[in-house]
């Protein structure tokens, strides 16, 4: 469905992109994560016909992409980081003008827009200019602009920057929805839940490389440790030695900062016995044990060591 | 391709229309300073008189020959004159409250009669004036001149002073001895022919007058379109005042494609499998239609208010709108093309928009620029365009005069249209 290959993008010395490829099949969600300015937004923005590369190509359903007018654009849906809505128009004014800019006549565009609106669950505000909605209302509209032309791939650049809570969810929900519906979904985002929630793949990019493309089962393979068991002690701890708890069987690393322990693990059920019995024997007894499953953060910081939100 | 093209031009004009601060800024704040412009210009050069020349005159001589002057003076058309005080005709000099002010000295008459025909010293009249008024100056001392002449040759062919004098002069002749005794012989001849001629009661019967008068009178014609069509200042003010509110717009055109680049609603548009020929030609197309729009607004109410018509040719005058508008929106294309965010471009294209109306003479007619500027302002657009509306309204011209101005106008819409066009960033920034 979408491919892209070899991209490489440039501004004078700035290397923004520099040779990513990757892959999105029809239905699948892919997960382009990596921290800000790792290149993400400028692959999109190549994807979508907005930037030329200085290598490399865009293939949709196997044809490249080239040219302002090239119709394969209309297989594509773009929603932008930004919010990319007049606000003194009303949402349905706002929805007529971006279906038209597909050659969409009034009475093809109703239904479209109708539908988009029902999606993100909006019908109720289509007479109310965009200025007099909430932030949620507007990352919602911003979605459903890109879908009037029903858009076989959507590009996604983190289209939940700035919402709260519940309008995340329900922008979630719109996109699952989508999902079902036979869309490729390629989005970017630096948040780890949003990617494990809704991405089948994920490709990680930094530096403008991607660094990793896998499912989430193939990315926890990279992962040194599965598993992260943090014990917060009673006392500081100062005796206690970081290699003799290393040398238990299935322990992968083990950290020490003002009283608390974060120690990898393999498996949880087997080993957090072991090492709770094995401080108590060594007189370091616990005052609290808060186990947790190694997430997408864990691998990027297995992968570049850096955090993804410190980068 | 006319669909989005359509959606966008549109969309345009609904944004334009939705914005009271451009409603404003393009239509009711242009009527406002033209109104004023225009009633400080001369009006609609109806049936009331010009604004006449404050003039406040001290008489220190306080003799015939200097009541002559006031009155002659006072009779003038151009002047308001009052007589004044010394010290109070200088002091309103001095305040700016009357621009020209005139001393006439004690013994003016005596002497200036006795200076008619003797190297004997002149009298002098002081003539005070506001410097920040020096025209005015010019033209009260040009009245004054042929008013003294009158009265003071009058006097002297017939009044008693002139009548005292000439046998003082006589006298002084027939005794002196420092002429030659034929040159002493021919100046007593002149002077007892005056006198006779001074003696002669039945002067006035031959149409013949004592004294100087004017050699000539004049016979003031403003030349409009026709015959009976005044000057009317407002046809000006609101040519310029549409001109540089219109610009304004040109240049809310620019910055609100640096603002769609800024909200990315460029990446959008760029998104979708439009040309930039649509996505340029739609801007260029509204902006157009609302500077034309504007233009016939302001002269509507101009026509209606004011009486402002278009004497000239109609076609004309809808071409030179048209030519204007398109001028506008490549221009503001323009600024679009070179600004790089809206707040720093808005300062710089507002100040070059500024010195464009100034120097195409929106703001004071042309003819007030001293002549090398003139000839500069050749290269600004709006000098056409100011001389193009001029040309179909008050003056009256046919359609042939509106072409130079549309050509040209078109010319720099072409120039400015090719620049954009050249220097557009069309990549949405990454």
């Amino acid at each position: 469905m979408l491919e892209v290959r070899g991209l490489k993008k440039s501004y004078g010395n700035l290397v923004a992109v520099a040779g990513v490829s990757l892959k999105a099949g029809a239905g699948e969600t892919v997960g382009l994560l990596g921290p800000n300015g790792a290149g993400k937004t400028t692959t999109v923005s190549i994807i979508a016909g907005l930037l030329v590369p200085d290598a490399g190509e865009v293939l949709i359903e196997g044809r490249p992409l080239s040219g302002d007018t090239d119709p394969t654009k209309r297989r594509i849906g773009l929603v932008p980081q930004d919010l990319a809505l007049y606000d003194e128009l009303t949402a349905l004014d706002n929805l007529h003008l971006f279906a038209a800019l597909y050659d969409l006549t009034n009475s093809q565009a109703r239904p479209a827009v109708e539908s988009a609106l029902d999606l993100v669950g909006l019908s109720d505000r289509v007479h109310d200019r965009v200025k007099t909605f909430s932030g949620g209302m507007k990352r919602r509209l911003n979605l459903a602009a890109a879908l009037l032309h029903d858009p076989q791939i959507l590009l996604l650049d983190e289209p939940t920057v700035g919402v709260d809570p519940q309008s995340r969810n329900a922008i979630f929900d719109n996109l699952e929805t989508l999902k079902k519906r036979g869309k490729t979904l390629l989005y970017t985002t630096h948040y780890m839940e949003e990617a494990e929630r809704l991405c089948d793949r994920v490709v990680i990019i930094d530096h403008g490389k991607v660094i990793a493309d896998d499912t989430l089962r193939g990315l926890s393979r990279l992962m040194p440790l599965s598993n992260v068991l943090t014990i917060e002690l009673e006392s500081a701890g100062d005796s206690l030695s970081l290699d003799q708890l290393q040398a238990l069987g299935e322990v992968r690393s083990a950290q020490l900062h003002g009283g608390t322990l974060r120690i990898g693990v393999r498996d949880l059920a087997t080993e957090t016995p072991r090492i709770l019995q094995w401080l108590v024997d060594r007189g370091h007894p616990y005052r609290h044990v808060v186990s947790e499953r190694a997430d997408l953060e864990t691998v990027f910081l297995t992968l570049t060591g850096r955090s993804l939100r410190d980068s | 391709m006319i669909t989005p093209l359509r959606a966008l031009v549109r969309k345009d004009i609904q944004l334009f229309l939705t914005d009271r601060r451009a409603l404003m800024m393009s239509v009711i704040a242009p009527i406002a300073i033209a109104s004023f412009f225009g009633y400080a210009l001369g009006g609609a050069g109806s049936q009331s008189e010009p604004s006449r020349i404050s003039v406040l005159v001290a008489d220190q001589d306080d003799d015939t020959i200097s009541h002559g002057i006031l009155q002659r003076l006072s009779s003038e058309k151009a002047l308001a004159v009052k007589p004044a005080g010394t010290d109070d005709a200088r002091a309103a000099v001095r305040k700016g409250t009357v621009s020209v002010a005139i001393i006439i000295p004690p013994h003016f008459g005596q002497d200036a009669v006795r200076a008619f025909f003797s190297a004997s010293q002149k009298p002098q009249i002081a003539v005070l004036y506001d410097p920040s008024h020096a025209a005015e100056r010019a033209m009260v001392q040009g009245m004054l001149t042929g008013d003294v002449m009158q009265v003071v040759s009058q006097e002297m062919f017939g009044g008693a002073t002139g009548r005292a004098t000439l046998k003082e002069a006589l006298d002084r002749a027939e005794t002196g001895q420092d002429l030659p005794a034929p040159d002493r012989k021919s100046l007593i001849n002149l002077l007892q022919s005056v006198q006779r001629w001074n003696d002669t009661p039945s002067v006035a019967n031959y149409g013949l007058s004592r004294g100087l008068t004017m050699p000539y009178t004049t016979h003031e014609e403003a030349v409009t379109s026709r015959q009976g069509i005044r000057y009317n200042g407002y046809a000006h003010a609101f040519a310029g005042m549409a001109v540089q509110f219109v610009l304004f717009l040109g240049i809310d055109v620019g910055i609100g494609l640096l603002l769609q680049r800024q909200r990315g609603l460029w990446k959008r548009f760029r998104a979708a499998p439009l040309s930039r020929v649509t996505l340029l030609g739609s801007r260029i197309i509204s902006a157009a239609i609302l500077a034309f729009v504007i233009v016939l607004a302001n002269f509507l109410f101009a026509r209606l208010v004011f009486g402002v018509r278009v004497e000239g040719s109609m076609a004309g005058f809808l071409g030179v709108s048209a030519a204007f508008a398109l001028m506008t929106a490549a221009f503001g294309l323009l600024i679009a093309a070179l600004g790089k965010t809206p707040d720093a471009t808005r300062g710089l294209a507002i100040l070059a928009t500024l010195f464009m109306v100034m120097l195409g003479g929106a703001w004071v007619p042309m003819f007030l620029f001293p002549q090398w500027l003139q000839q500069v302002t050749v290269v600004m657009p709006t000098r056409w365009a100011i001389d193009g509306f001029e040309a179909m309204t008050w003056r009256g011209l046919g359609f042939s005069a509106a072409l130079v101005p549309m050509a040209l106008q078109l010319l720099f819409a072409l120039l400015f249209g090719l620049l954009a066009v050249a220097r557009f960033r069309w990549e949405a920034e990454g």
